[in-house]
């Protein structure tokens, strides 16, 4: 499969862009699955996740072919979600009113919906219930828990990625472990 | 609470990391059969984790691919000019006779200062100002140069004022684009797209977008 890609890589460098189709249409279930994961909202998944192939396209000829492919992508989707996070938090999040809602804004819709009553978690399918786990964790560890457990991907890569040291990965592990075990408490 | 914690966590993690010796995996093991909590605390961790292993893949929507495909640059244009070049050298010096005769139309810029007009019927001239009188249709392009334009009826065709500025009354109607070219640069451009124009007839419709 590197060799298909490197290929597909080789020929996109050279002004083919029908050669990137292929490349999308390999990559597109992880790159969407951890965008999905990160901001937990399909739309904007969606729209991350292009932007992300996107700038693979437009950035091609940064890419050393001696490193893996998906590392590469990964540190691009990872990086626009990261920043998506940060930028709608202070502006969108927070000071927004929510329509409908008598002046309530962000803040009081968080304080309300950040910790469900137990029985509403217990109905939640699993899709839904991994969802609401994963989006309580801090950023920090939510990135590397997606990357380690959805993705199921080595600590080295999961390292390469974020170009974080090993160690830094592993105690963010850890972390995100410990945060996740302690909001399930109650299973 | 737990009194063994930190050195027994520090196994379970490895042991969860896939990153434990056979030595460490044994005392971890002798030690969680004999502390029922940190026999808890272990069986936590690993549901936590089987839940969110059990968790089916997401699937990327339909269309995703051609929705990137569309979102792309149209075509990487540092690559594909120079590939252009290379393989038709006659563009290449097209290209060249081009640069020097927009130098030429550049100087021409500068130097053209008269106020001049496209002749069309119906229209009035008020010192330097091209007059649509109200009421009145004017059939084609309306070009002003060096001087302004008032419309206050209708130009069924497309606008330019040349360093001047245009003046729309409240019942003006034009049917084509409105354009108004202040620098040497807007200038040069006007006339490259005549030029093209007038080169290749067939492209009639100009795209409104660029
Ligand atoms: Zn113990």
């Amino acid at each position: 499969m590197d060799e298909l890609v490197n290929k597909r890589i080789n020929q996109v460098l050279k002004g083919n862009q029908e050669a990137f189709e292929e490349i999308v249409t390999l990559f597109q279930q992880r790159l969407y699955q951890v965008c999905y994961r990160m901001l937990g909202n399909a739309q904007e998944a969606e729209d991350i996740a292009q932007e992300a192939f996107v700038r693979a396209y437009v950035n091609i000829h940064t890419y050393d072919q001696k490193r893996k492919f998906s590392t590469w992508l990964y540190r691009i989707a990872t990086n626009l979600c990261i920043d998506r996070i940060r930028k709608k938090k202070p502006d969108y999040y927070l000071d927004a009113t929510v329509p409908g809602t008598d002046g309530l804004n962000m803040y009081s819709q968080i304080a309300a919906t950040g910790d469900l009553p137990e029985e509403e978690i217990e109905r939640m399918e699993t899709q839904d219930r991994v969802q609401y786990e994963i989006s309580r964790l801090p950023d920090k560890y939510r990135t590397v828990i997606i990357l380690r457990y959805m993705e199921e991907l080595p600590l080295q890569e999961i390292s390469d990625i974020l170009e974080l040291p090993l160690g830094t990965v592993k105690t963010r592990v850890h972390r995100g472990r410990e945060a996740l075990r302690k909001q399930m408490g109650n299973m | 609470m737990n009194t063994c914690q930190q050195p027994v966590i520090h196994l379970m993690h490895a042991y969860l990391d896939g990153d434990i010796s056979r030595d460490e995996e044994q005392a971890l093991q002798q030690h969680l059969s004999s502390c029922p909590q940190c026999n808890d605390m272990m069986e936590e961790f690993k549901m936590s984790e089987q839940l969110l292993q059990s968790a089916s893949p997401i699937r990327a929507p339909e269309g995703f691919v051609s929705g990137v495909m569309t979102r792309l640059p149209k075509e990487k244009s540092q690559a594909g000019i120079s590939r252009i070049l290379r393989r038709h050298p006659l563009i290449a010096a097209a290209a060249l006779f081009f640069l020097l005769m927009s130098a030429t139309l550049f100087s021409n810029f500068s130097n053209n200062q008269q106020f001049s007009f496209t002749k069309q019927p119906n229209l009035i001239i008020e010192g330097e100002t091209v007059v649509v009188p109200a009421g009145e249709i004017i059939k084609g392009d309306l070009v002003v140069k060096n001087g302004n334009v008032r419309i206050e009826g209708e130009v069924d065709g497309n606008v330019t004022v040349i360093r001047g500025s245009k003046y729309m009354a409240s019942t003006a109607v034009v049917t084509g684009s409105i354009e108004e070219i202040d620098e040497a640069f807007d200038w040069l451009w006007y006339k490259i797209k005549l030029f093209v124009k007038d080169v290749i007839p067939s492209s009639d419709s100009e795209p409104t977008t660029e």
